[in-house]
């Protein structure tokens, strides 16, 4: 069984809540948020196709590169930063020891334009 | 007015596998969607991926589910509104429901099955302070009449199919002047339609702004101009009365959360797991847009949840028939006449 590793998530309200996460379940940010059922919404699923698991990276880790896809959709999404990144496409493994993730904010429409 | 036995709210792989499981007892179905083509998020958002759980298919494409499917329910003869968002529920004194489109289409039937997925697909909207001031007033999240552009300048901002396409669409012959604006270099449309755009900007057919984007908009009631910042260099400001937005589609259960189901995390709340009804009396919810305890968001546990609510659906319908399951190995499939 390979060990679990730390992760710490700021919410939208600045709570941080400290994570332990399993690198053997091929789990990603974006489902372990939704495992401990924080505010994240995820509801293309994981295929980078929705950014309602938007967040910054604010520890100095170095993850893989963006893929095209992720790219892409930062590129249409709101709220972009330079640390953004799509917490579906990253892996929880070894390397992401310590790492510090903040929610971007949430994508509210409030319209009723349907 | 469409009268049925039961309205399907939504026409993903879950609603349309109500059609077969209802036509096995001989109820008939009608299906509502938001989006023109039948599919859901399947047909819509990601056709070409591949689906590995659907039991006996090792690998399916995803719009592939979707043909099939069509196929498997032909014989039921279903009937469709398609690329109206159901958005009225109302129920009438001899106990049945209407609903009704955002576009005034009427249908009636003692049972409505709710299977809207994720909810309706609605434009991802930019993040500027005035943009609901000229909403309809210069700006559009969709192309609904391209003739509506005809010798305008038109601005355009987005990287996917349908920003591309229509930015090629009306630069070819249709606008007078076409300006494109994408945040990045890279783009989620076609590689074919990128192609395409480069060529027309090299022909000067076509304004290209890449990584850039419009964050200020300017005018007095009626959209005037729109203000860009480049990721290298000044602003540029480009009058304009029209800009498209078109940053592709993000769910939200739309219409539904105002009909008086019980609403949770943005799902049906629905009472049990043996036909998933609602807290309103003929009314059941399957599929990813509702919730229970244990609940999955997949394929293969909505046509389960679809088979069992059919079953009490008939029942409701007929309190004093007799019915029996039937395999459609021993039986074939019966479809209807017309």
């Amino acid at each position: 069984m390979s060990k679990d590793i730390n992760i710490k998530i700021v919410d939208r309200e600045g709570e941080v809540h400290a994570l332990t996460a399993p690198t053997d379940m091929g789990m990603n940010i974006m489902e372990l948020c939704k495992s401990y059922e924080l505010p994240v919404e995820g509801v293309c699923g994981g295929m980078a196709m929705c950014a309602s698991c938007h967040c910054y990276i604010k520890s100095n880790h170095q993850l893989e590169e963006k893929s095209f896809d992720e790219q892409a959709m930062l590129d249409e999404a709101n709220d972009v930063r330079e640390n953004s990144r799509l917490g579906c496409q990253i892996p929880i493994a070894d390397n992401l020891e310590g790492l510090i993730i903040e929610l971007a904010p949430e994508q509210i429409d409030d319209s009723n334009d349907w | 007015m469409i009268q049925t036995d039961i309205i399907i709210v939504g026409a993903g792989p879950v609603g349309l596998f109500t059609v077969f499981e209802a036509g096995l007892l001989k109820l008939r179905c009608h299906l509502i969607d938001a989006l023109p083509i039948p599919g859901g998020q399947c047909a819509e958002i990601y056709p070409k991926k591949p689906i590995y759980d659907i039991p006996a298919y090792p690998e399916i494409l995803a719009g592939e589910l979707i043909d099939n499917l069509m196929k498997q329910i032909a014989p039921f003869k279903p009937g469709f509104t398609l690329g109206e968002p159901a958005v009225d529920l109302e129920k009438t004194e001899d106990g049945q429901f209407i609903v009704r489109t955002k576009q005034g289409t009427e249908h009636k039937a003692p049972i409505v099955a709710i299977a809207g997925g994720l909810g309706v697909f609605v434009p991802r909207r930019p993040k500027i302070d005035n943009l609901q001031n000229f909403e309809e007033k210069g700006i559009a999240y969709f192309v609904k009449n391209p003739e509506f552009y005809k010798d305008e300048k038109v601005v355009i901002s987005g990287g996917g199919d349908s920003a591309l396409d229509w930015a090629i669409y009306m630069a070819e012959d249709h606008a007078a002047d076409v300006t494109l604006i994408h945040r990045s270099q890279n783009f989620r449309a076609h590689p074919d339609s990128v192609q395409k755009a480069m060529d027309l900007a090299a022909a000067g057919k076509l304004n290209l702004h890449l990584d850039s984007e419009v964050y200020k908009l300017n005018g007095n009631g009626v959209l005037k101009n729109v203000t860009l910042k480049q990721k290298e260099g000044d602003d540029i400001t480009i009058d304009t009365n029209h800009w498209l937005p078109l940053f592709g589609l993000t769910p939200k259960l739309g219409p539904i959360a105002n009909w008086g189901l019980e609403i949770e995390k943005n799902a049906i709340v629905v009472d049990n797991t043996l036909d998933y009804s609602t807290n309103i009396d003929g009314v059941f919810a399957i599929g990813d847009v509702n919730t229970y305890p244990g609940k999955l968001k997949l394929i293969l546990c909505g046509f389960h949840e679809a088979t069992l609510m059919v079953q009490s659906a008939f029942k409701r319908i007929y309190p004093d028939k007799k019915n029996v399951l039937k395999y459609t190995t021993v039986n074939g499939v019966q479809g209807f006449e017309e």
